[in-house]
């Protein structure tokens, strides 16, 4: 009995860690959406009627089972790429994206000449 | 020879951050739809105001242009459009479809039964959420497309007279 016990909770706590797995976040959603119509609001932070909106629109393509990604495409979409605050890598944005990298390896490259030249002195 | 790498490295950084700003600052912050121009509409469903049936894309690519408006009768700006839609709707080449949003049923009867009924069709957005179909963050907005559902441009706000004559201007070509 107790092992059936065991077995029992074994599998509904998988189960609970899988489904937390693929549910989808809409408050984080929620916060990585800008209120178009706010001052420096998100749509988590806004009772505004806009917001209010996305809100129910991003609640439903949960309950139809969409991904985050396919969620944040569609309001691109429709309402281009300022409705998010991260916005994804393109050709438009790309130095964007890049140049922390870029300058992140050009300054260690500079550092490393700059010790090796006082080695070599 | 190092010195003046690090010296036009400088220069170059100099030169991109002050581009920056120039082009941030030159740069509309005032954010609209407008750059939506050319996009199709698809999955048009919207619920008819009166008549138990969608409004779909079917409806619309029968005409050669359709307007759609957002609307309510709660909205004062929509008030002061309303004339030129009721000048709209007597253009040959364009259809109204009037899509009333986040209002109740008996003051937009109100609404229209006081000011006139421009729409050629009329649908009902109870809570908003169709209108994020068509990019909507405000009321009044209206969006004229073609007969392929492309996007050929959007009004943000009451539609003026210069609207009125920009939308004979196309569909009259």
């Amino acid at each position: 009995m107790r092992i059936k016990i065991i077995i029992f909770f074994t599998i509904l706590n998988f189960n609970i860690v899988n489904a937390e797995t693929f549910l989808v976040d809409s408050n984080k959603i929620f916060k990585n959406l800008r209120c178009l119509i706010c001052q420096g609001q998100s749509v988590a932070d806004s009772n505004s009627e806009f917001a209010q909106t996305i809100k129910l629109v991003v609640r439903d393509q949960i309950k139809d089972g969409k991904s985050e990604k396919e969620i944040y495409d569609f309001l691109i979409e429709k309402y281009g790429e300022w409705i998010v605050y991260k916005p994804p890598l393109n050709k438009v944005n790309f130095l964007l994206w890049l140049l922390p990298y870029v300058v992140f390896v050009a300054g260690g490259a500079i550092i490393f000449l700059l010790f090796k030249k006082r080695e070599n002195r | 020879m190092q010195k003046k790498i690090i010296k036009l490295s400088i220069l170059l950084l100099i030169i991109f951050i002050i581009g920056v700003f120039f082009i941030g600052l030159n740069k509309n912050s005032i954010y609209d739809t407008k750059g939506l121009v050319g996009q199709k509409i698809t999955k048009i469903k919207l619920d008819h105001f009166s008549k138990n049936k969608t409004i779909t894309e079917e409806d619309l690519n029968k005409n050669n242009f359709t307007l759609i408006n957002f609307w309510a009768s709660w909205c004062g700006p929509c008030r002061d459009e309303h004339s030129i839609l009721l000048k709209l709707n007597k253009e040959k080449n364009l259809k109204l479809l009037g899509v009333n949003v986040k209002d109740k049923k008996n003051n937009a009867l109100e609404f229209l039964n006081d000011l006139g009924n421009p729409y050629d069709y009329l649908a009902r957005d109870e809570l908003g959420k169709h209108s994020v179909n068509f990019g909507i963050y405000g009321i009044p907005e209206s969006i004229l497309i073609n007969k392929d559902l492309i996007i050929i441009k959007k009004f943000i706000g009451p539609i003026s007279k210069n609207d009125y004559e920009y939308i004979k201007n196309i569909i009259r070509k």
